[in-house]
């Protein structure tokens, strides 16, 4: 799935500056506990959270995420964004729940994360 | 003095080795931690990566190296009153030790039980505190050595190899 159609999937807004909306998205994962992300994803995959302190960002750069998307209309704070910047990695955020934007993206095609 | 120790069954004679004379590693990195930082938490394990990466190592293995030393720095962060992770590069491993100023850890059998978590509520905020950061240092290593005691300093030595 591109990037672009998960966008408006889920009514969502782009947080990054210079996102590549047509970049394809194989795989998600959601979750709002740091081991589990780092114990359950085994290929580089778009991550569903409602976590929005910096943290988020050094799990990016210990495993490949493709994304993130927050959650429950969370919205991470600047110095945050700015990270994603610098790691070129797309933030999106969404007024949906985690529950809702997980199954509007598999119901669509995009398949789980291999764990 | 309570210790933990696991050793992959693959690198046995590597692991008993290494302890016996430790070589001069190629490289080596120091990175402080300080007590509930978590805006640096997390540094010393990406460079760590970055350098093997542009050594050549293996994703799989990288990623295992990530997530074990990234956990690791996490609970010093988290649980003591600040540390150091030091990692140590050598051809075919990397040799990590992460030495904390205490508190130690009460009960290691029960620090290594998936889901048991002391952490408190803003480590918990953070979306650390699920009680699988010992467990998942274990999955993610060749060996793990964790020496702790109430009161004490805690030591954790991990390898990590590249085949």
């Amino acid at each position: 799935m591109k990037l672009r159609e998960l966008v408006e999937l889920l009514e969502a807004e782009v947080l990054s500056s210079h996102v590549d909306l047509e970049r394809e998205i194989p795989c998600a994962f959601s979750s709002d506990l740091i081991s589990d992300i780092l114990m359950c994803t085994k290929e580089a995959t778009l991550l569903l959270t409602g976590l929005t302190n910096p943290q988020v960002i050094r799990l990016a750069d210990m495993i490949d995420l493709l994304g993130i998307v927050f959650v429950r209309g969370k919205m991470p704070p600047d110095e945050l964004i700015q990270m994603a910047e610098e790691r070129d990695l797309p933030l999106i955020s969404t007024k949906m729940t985690m529950y809702r934007s997980s199954g509007l993206l598999y119901n669509s095609g995009l398949r789980s994360c291999k764990i | 003095m309570a210790e933990y120790w696991n050793i992959s069954d693959e690198h046995q004679e590597e692991a008993k080795t290494f302890f016996m004379h430790a070589p001069e590693p190629e490289m080596s990195l120091n990175f402080d931690i300080a007590e509930k930082d978590f805006t640096n938490a997390g540094k010393g394990s990406a460079e760590l990566k970055n350098i093997l990466k542009r050594l050549g190592v293996n994703p799989e293995i990288l990623r295992r190296i990530a997530v074990a030393s990234y956990e690791a720095e996490i609970n010093i962060a988290a649980h003591s009153v600040g540390g150091t992770m030091k990692s140590y590069i050598y051809p075919e491993f990397v040799y990590v030790t992460f030495n904390d100023m205490g508190p130690g850890i009460e009960n290691i059998e029960q620090a290594m039980t998936p889901g048991f978590s002391t952490a408190d509520e803003l480590v918990r905020e953070m979306g650390f505190g699920a009680g699988l950061g010992l467990p998942n240092i274990k999955k993610n290593s060749d060996v793990m050595h964790l020496k702790s005691e109430r009161g004490k300093p805690t030591k954790l030595e991990i390898i990590v190899y590249y085949y």
